[in-house]
C-alpha cells in the first residue's frame, strides 16, 4: 500500500511518500496511523487531504498554514494549485496545475489531470 | 567516538582549507575565454570572473572574500585591459592576505595565445609554490564552515533532505563550528518562526528586518522563489516551499545576520542575507539561481557547501566541494553518479533522523580530508558573479571587504 507522511498533528494534509494509485493510503507521521482512500491517483511528494477543508480555509503542513483552499476539499483529495492558493504570492492560482506556467486568466479553468506528471517516468 | 581530526591548510590570516586551489579570476567577460583557456587541464586551477566591464561594490567585495578564501593557495588575475576593475588591485589585496598573486593584461601580452601561454606558466609556478610552501594543521570540526543551500526542491525536501541538513547543523554547532544558511526569500510567510530562533533581541531585530525586506522585495517584483519544478514537485505555495527550506537552518539559536561577502564574526548558526538592498536603481534581482547562492555563501567562508536537492539539481562551485543531498529516493536512484547522499531512507524508515545526520557528519569531515565530492569529480565549477546592490556591512558587523 503506498504511503503518506503527516508531519504535525494539526495537519489536514499528508504528503505521499510514494507514487499512489486510487485506493487506500497508510499515512503515519504525527497521529496514530490512519488509511486514507484516495478516489484518483496522486504522484508522490505531493499532498492529499486528511479532513474536509471549506472553501476560503486553511490548508496546514508542519503545523503552520501554507495555503487557502479555494474550493472545498474532501478527505483523500489532491491538494495542489487547483484547489490551494497561496496568502501572499497572488499568482499562485493562476497557474498550471501540473507545470506551474502561467495561465491566462480567461482560459477555461479545467480540472488536471493528477496522474499525468512533468518530467521523465519516475 | 574521539572526535574527527584531519590535515587542514593553514592560511596567514589563521583560518584553515580543505582545498588548496589556485584561482584564476578575470575582471571582465572579455577576458573569461582566455581565463578558461589558462585553466583547462590544470588540475587545481577553478576560475570565477565578473562579467561587467563598469564595476560594482559588491561584486568587488565578493571577488576579494573568495579570492582571499581559505580553500585557496594563490591567485591570477587576469583583465583584458579596458575595464574598471583593476586585476592589479586584486592581486595586492591578496598579496596581503599573505598568499601568492600574480596579474597581467591580455592586451600588453599580446593577444590570446600569448596570454594563455603566459597564464598556464604563472599558473604551474604558483601551484608549486603552494604545493611546497602551505603549511599543514590538525582541523576539527569547530574550524568548519559550512554553507547549506537548497534547489530543485519537491515535497520531500521539507520531510527529509533539509531536516537530516538541520540535525547534522545541529551538531556542528554544538561541536563550536559555523552553520550558515541564507534564501530569505524562501523564508516567505515565516516571520514569527524566524525571529523566536534568535540567539539575542539584537539577532531578533536583524532577522526581522532581513524578513521584512524579503518579503518587499517579493511584493515589489511580483515574483515568489517557486519555479515550475517546485510545483511538478508537489510544493503548491510559497509559505509550503518556505517551511521546508528553513528546515535546513535545524534547531539551533541564530546568532545573527550576515550579508555577501561578510564572515560569520563568531561560531554558530548564521542567517545570510543575500537580497539587493533598495537604492536608485530600485531592489535590481535578487539571486537568479542557486549558483550565486553558492558563490555567496563561499563568500562567507563557508570551506564545504550542502546542497539539498529533491528533483535533481547537478550543480556545483569552484573553490568549495559541494555535497549532493536528496530526500527522494526516486532521485538519488535515477541521478545516483551527481548525489552524494540518499536522505531518502530516513522515510522510507531504514535511518532515524539522528543517524542521517551522524552518517552525513561522517561525509562532511571525509570531504574536508580530501575525498571529492560528486559534482567535484564530475568537474562541476559553475559560477555566477552580478551586478547587485547591497549596503556595505557596518564596520562592528565583521569583515568589510
Amino acid at each position: 500500500m503506498a504511503r503518506a507522511f503527516q508531519v504535525h498533528p494539526t495537519d489536514n494534509v499528508a504528503t505521499l511518500l510514494d507514487d499512489a494509485p486510487a485506493g487506500p493510503v497508510t499515512v503515519s507521521g504525527a497521529e496514530s496511523p490512519l488509511v486514507i482512500t484516495l478516489p484518483r491517483p496522486v504522484a508522490m511528494a505531493h499532498k492529499i487531504a486528511l479532513r474536509p477543508v471549506a472553501e476560503g480555509g486553511p490548508v496546514i503542513k508542519y503545523g503552520v498554514q501554507i495555503g487557502i483552499a479555494t474550493r472545498p476539499i474532501q478527505p483523500g483529495e489532491w491538494v495542489h494549485l487547483h484547489n490551494c492558493r497561496s496568502a501572499l504570492d497572488e499568482r499562485s492560482s493562476t497557474l498550471d496545475a501540473e507545470s506551474g506556467a502561467v495561465r491566462r486568466p480567461d482560459r477555461h479553468r479545467h480540472p488536471p489531470d493528477p496522474a499525468r506528471r512533468m518530467g521523465p517516468p519516475a | 567516538m574521539s572526535e574527527p581530526i584531519w590535515e587542514g591548510y593553514l592560511r596567514a590570516d589563521g583560518r584553515l582549507g580543505v582545498r588548496n586551489v589556485v584561482l584564476v579570476l578575470y575582471t571582465v567577460e572579455c577576458a573569461s575565454h582566455v581565463a578558461l583557456e589558462i585553466a583547462r587541464g590544470e588540475p587545481d586551477a577553478h576560475v570565477i570572473g565578473f562579467p561587467g566591464c563598469y564595476d560594482n561594490a559588491y561584486a568587488i567585495r565578493l571577488m576579494l572574500a573568495l579570492a582571499r578564501h581559505p580553500n585557496v593557495g594563490a591567485v591570477l588575475a587576469v583583465g583584458l585591459g579596458c575595464e574598471y576593475t583593476q586585476p592589479a588591485r586584486i592581486a595586492e589585496r591578496v598579496r596581503e592576505s599573505g598568499r601568492p598573486a600574480e596579474w597581467f593584461y591580455i592586451q600588453e601580452q599580446g593577444g590570446t595565445v600569448a596570454s594563455v601561454e603566459v597564464g598556464k606558466r604563472i599558473v604551474r609556478q604558483l601551484r608549486e609554490r603552494i604545493r611546497a610552501e602551505t603549511p599543514r594543521a590538525p582541523m576539527r570540526l569547530k574550524d568548519l564552515v559550512v554553507g547549506a543551500e537548497c534547489g530543485g526542491s519537491d515535497g520531500t525536501s521539507g520531510l527529509a533532505g533539509n531536516p537530516v541538513v538541520g540535525r547534522f547543523f545541529d551538531r556542528l554547532v554544538d561541536a563550536g563550528g559555523t552553520a550558515i544558511f541564507e534564501e530569505t526569500v524562501e523564508m516567505i510567510g515565516l516571520r514569527d518562526i524566524m525571529t523566536a530562533r534568535a540567539a539575542t533581541p539584537e539577532a531578533a531585530l536583524q532577522i526581522g528586518a532581513a524578513y521584512d525586506k524579503a518579503e518587499r522585495y517579493c511584493r515589489a517584483v511580483r515574483q515568489y522563489s517557486i519555479a515550475p519544478g517546485n510545483f511538478a514537485g508537489g510544493l503548491t505555495t510559497i509559505e509550503e516551499k518556505s517551511m521546508g527550506a528553513f528546515a535546513k537552518g535545524g534547531s539551533r539559536p541564530i546568532q545573527g545576520v550576515i550579508r555577501v561577502a561578510q564572515r560569520p564574526p563568531r561560531p554558530g548558526l548564521w542567517l545570510m542575507d543575500t537580497v539587493p538592498d533598495e537604492h536608485f536603481m530600485g531592489f535590481g534581482y535578487t539571486n537568479p539561481n542557486d549558483t550565486e547562492g553558492l558563490m555567496d555563501l563561499i563568500s562567507a567562508g563557508a570551506q564545504i557547501l550542502l546542497f539539498i536537492t529533491g528533483r535533481g539539481s547537478v550543480t556545483g562551485a569552484p573553490l568549495a566541494p559541494v555535497i549532493k543531498i536528496t530526500g527522494n529516493t526516486q532521485t538519488y536512484e535515477r541521478m545516483k553518479d551527481d548525489m552524494d547522499f540518499n536522505a531518502g531512507r530516513v522515510l522510507s524508515g531504514e535511518l532515524t533522523l539522528d543517524e542521517a545526520a551522524r552518517e552525513l557528519e561522517s561525509l562532511v569531515v571525509r570531504v574536508a580530508s580530501g575525498e571529492p565530492s560528486r559534482p567535484e569529480a564530475l568537474g562541476h565549477r559553475e559560477y555566477f558573479i552580478m551586478y547587485k546592490h547591497q549596503d556595505t556591512p557596518p564596520l562592528e558587523m565583521g569583515c568589510r571587504a
